[in-house]
């Protein structure tokens, strides 16, 4: 059972890259059929454990959440098992971090593994239905995920149905209190907690949500077993991670990396210009750094945690030499800010107001005091929303004021960069932030 | 064995909707912010136990709760 798909070692590795998730991506441009994924893996492992041997192995395993949290899973896992009644999966596909696209990757390379783990996981938690939840404006990913549903309800391999929904695509519609409101009937926007959707979430049910990476690891667990999974990766932190790696890289794109690669190995790997000074670390919920303060961390939650930041969902975006970091946290901070759901005061008002601070001094226009202000209100938003929205946004400013401080200084005395009037680099800058559409939460 | 247990202001952030009543009525754990949204030090300690009620009773948007938690 320890043993990994046929010719993964041989084939599969190349330094800190490891083909787990990843295997045969690069045979075909399209996703694996339910055929060519029992070939690349073995059958699905359905019946093959125990609930009591799949928590278990998942446990061992000490594999994380792949959304953002790093919650480990086989805890959330147990917790949902251990409630009264059957349960409910949520597989959280939304992917709405603008800078991420590994889960799109993911479910248009290899949905069976997703759709794997989401059985896996349904049985492992005792849950009589399973939801896919997806972002509405992604037809094309809509259209191969459900393809992959039909094929497996032809071959009659899941007992537990799993139906595929599309969501407002707003930022925080994937915050997993969202997920369930919708799922309830109500607007994709986050909900006060408690209750813990663990406890009562679908259908006031216990509901595992997990984000799709992960349940495609959990997939893999369930074939090949804890002690494989931790045959890669560190202690603390185990398995493989996929990384979208983006900004000033040669190659931008989705990476499998051992878990605890260092941030400039991954950064290399993709062929990051030697001349960018700054790398973004887990995407616009991220951190910014140095990148020579970084580049020798591991990129785990513990590795980064004296840096102030955390692998996040698996971003990392590498700030083009010769563009304006405050200038790219400004327009990161205002597509947060327009990204609320427009419900908790101190976010509501608080990140516009921030934005607007972080504007002015990108563009080295100050209005009085602004670095000042905007150091004192980055002070008093974290926690105080009905989810980690404004905290997450905070973090990013806050970070981007202390690694371009020297810049911050002089911008506030009206002597902005060069790069800060080019309004940010359109060529290489941060993808997308275009506001998603007003309204439409349902 | 006793079980020690502490009051704590908890804010229902959705509902809040900035009134302000509660930073009047208790003004010694809640300040407002510059948009008059509540920043509360949730420990309330025995003393204030009473006002802390007070201002529990008055808000307006029923946003403000106090919760016995063991301590």
């Amino acid at each position: 059972m320890s043993h990994g798909p046929a010719g993964h070692r041989a084939s599969a590795e190349r330094g800190i890259e490891l083909r787990r998730l990843t295997l045969g991506w690069h045979d075909s441009d399209r996703a694996a059929t339910l055929r060519e994924h029992t070939d690349r893996y073995g059958p699905a492992p359905l019946r093959a454990m125990s609930k009591h041997d799949l928590l278990a192995q998942v446990a061992a395993a000490g594999l994380t959440g792949r959304g953002g949290a790093g919650f480990p899973t086989g805890t959330k896992m147990r917790a949902v098992a251990s409630n009264r009644g059957p349960a409910v999966v949520v597989a959280n596909g939304m992917e709405s971090e603008p800078a991420s696209e590994k889960d799109q990757a993911l479910l248009a390379r290899a949905p069976h593994l997703v759709l794997d783990g989401i059985a896996v996981a349904a049985e492992a938690v005792g849950a009589a239905e399973a939801h896919l939840c997806l972002a509405r404006t992604r037809d094309w990913l809509i259209d191969i995920v459900a393809a992959a549903v039909s094929e497996r309800q032809r071959a009659g391999l899941d007992h537990v149905q799993v139906s595929v929904h599309d969501l407002p695509h707003h930022y925080v519609s994937s915050e997993e209190t969202s997920l369930v409101h919708w799922l309830n009937g109500g607007d994709a926007r986050p909900v006060t907690t408690p209750p813990r959707p663990f406890e009562r979430g679908v259908g006031k049910r216990p509901t595992l949500i997990d984000n799709v990476e992960t349940l495609a690891h959990v997939a893999l667990i369930a074939r090949y077993g804890a002690r494989w999974f931790r045959e890669a990766g560190l202690a603390d932190a185990a398995g493989t991670m996929l990384m979208t790696v983006t900004g000033a890289v040669r190659q931008p794109g989705v990476y499998e990396v051992e878990a605890g690669a260092a941030v400039g190995d991954v950064l290399s790997l993709a062929g990051v210009d030697p001349a960018s000074e700054a790398v973004l670390i887990g995407g616009y919920f991220g951190t910014w750094h140095s990148t020579s303060s970084v580049a020798g961390l591991p990129l785990t939650a513990a590795g980064l945690r004296q840096a102030g930041g955390s692998p996040g969902a698996g971003v990392l975006f590498a700030l083009p030499p010769g563009s304006c970091g405050l200038a790219e946290a400004a327009r990161i901070m205002r597509f947060l800010a327009s990204q609320g759901a427009q419900q908790c005061g101190p976010c509501m008002f608080g990140l516009p107001a921030i934005s607007e601070d972080l504007a002015q001094l990108a563009a080295g226009r100050p209005d009085g005091d602004t670095l000042g202000r905007m150091q004192r209100r980055l002070g008093v938003i974290s926690g105080r929303g009905a989810c980690h929205h404004p905290d997450g946004a905070v973090r990013m400013a806050a970070s981007a004021m202390q690694t371009f401080a020297a810049d911050a200084h002089s911008h506030a005395r009206g002597r902005p960069c060069v790069a800060s009037h080019r309004g940010g680099s359109q060529a290489v800058g941060l993808p997308v932030p275009r506001p998603f559409a007003e309204g439409e939460w349902r | 064995m006793t079980m020690t247990q502490t009051l704590k202001l908890q804010i229902d952030p959705i509902a809040c909707t900035g009134h302000g009543l509660c930073a009047d009525l208790l003004p010694e754990l809640i300040e407002l912010d510059e948009w008059g949204y509540p920043i509360i030090r949730d420990s309330v300690p025995p003393d204030l136990a009473a006002h802390a009620r007070r201002a529990v009773n008055a808000c307006p948007a029923l946003a403000l709760r106090l919760n016995r938690v063991a301590a």
